[in-house]
């Protein structure tokens, strides 16, 4: 008996691509929408208790008082630290320099304190900038050299 | 004459999408690496003021507590846009809720991200809120900033 010809049998199994191609896309589209480049934040940490000299503060100097004032708008209007009037930040930092460097024995920085009592409407960048100027600086080679770590803001004075 | 069949004649094309299958996982292998669910704090009302000196953290901070301050005086916390009056009681639940978990209130640190056009009274308005709750660390947040190279 002849046998009918039912043509050549492939080894070839074919799977159907498409629905995870699909998948795959829609994967793709969900993570290009969602990605965001984000900056690194990082912190300036203090500590500051209720009221009264705490513990950490009894064995340090009195605080090195730097007054930020400010115009109408918020805008940074003057620097005073202790009593020197100073221009900009890099004035402060100019400053805060010299007192660590007066300041005697290898933990001189440790012992040190400011406080930092600004005008109600200062913006908040300005503080940050201060605190920056006050901390440390970044030498040539990325290395963060800590200055003074223990900085307080004064209580808020809101104007009458 | 015959015609031959065109079952004979026509080629099956294929279209080779390995490379293509390739490339699409790669992709999807660096979006899924670098995309990063853990930023969800980070508000875009908030624009954090820059600092040569802001670094990530290399240690996790103990029981942090994130406040967002916004250039118009009002406070993100947990998702709520607050007055400044109204996050007392936030606040006050917060710190049971750590006393609850054995945590001393005055080991928990309060992140503060205020926008740098924020009145700098506002953010002490906030601190001292926070100090009424017995918190007394705080960490002010900042976004890196690359020291310029000098000439």
């Amino acid at each position: 008996m002849k046998l009918r010809n039912t043509g050549e049998l492939s080894d070839k199994v074919d799977i159907q691509m498409t629905p995870m191609i699909d998948i795959v896309f829609l994967l793709l589209i969900f993570f290009i929408f969602n990605f965001r480049i984000v900056v690194q934040e990082g912190d300036f940490n203090i500590r500051m208790p209720v009221a009264g000299p705490s513990a950490a503060s009894i064995d340090t100097q009195l605080p090195i008082r730097v007054r930020l004032t400010s115009d109408d708008e918020g805008n940074l209007t003057g620097i005073v630290a202790g009593d020197r009037k100073l221009d900009n930040f890099s004035d402060l930092h100019q400053f805060i320099l010299a007192q660590v460097g007066n300041d005697a024995g290898p933990d001189g920085a440790d012992n040190m304190e400011v406080e930092l009592d600004c005008d109600y409407g200062l913006k908040y960048r300005y503080v940050i900038s201060a605190v920056t100027a006050i901390s440390g600086y970044v030498t040539a080679d990325g290395h963060i050299v800590k200055l003074i770590q223990k900085i307080k803001l004064s209580p808020p004075k809101k104007p009458s | 004459m015959r015609m031959p069949s065109p079952k004979q004649t026509l080629a099956k094309a294929e279209m080779d999408m390995t490379p293509m299958i390739d490339m699409t996982f790669q992709l999807i292998a660096f979006f899924m690496v670098l995309l990063n669910f853990a930023e969800t704090e980070q508000d875009a009302r908030i624009k954090l003021p820059s600092s040569e000196l802001a670094k990530p953290p290399e240690v996790a901070l103990e029981s942090p507590l994130v406040l967002q301050l916004t250039k118009d005086d009002k406070v993100i916390f947990g998702g709520e846009l607050l007055p400044i009056s109204g996050l007392g009681q936030p606040l006050s639940r917060e710190k049971r809720f750590l006393e609850l978990n054995g945590v001393d209130p005055k080991e928990a640190t309060i992140v503060i991200r205020a926008d740098g056009d924020a009145k700098t009274g506002v953010v002490q308005e906030v601190m001292q809120l926070c100090q009424e709750n017995d918190f007394e660390i705080f960490a002010l947040r900042a976004k890196q900033e690359l020291a310029e190279e000098e000439p």
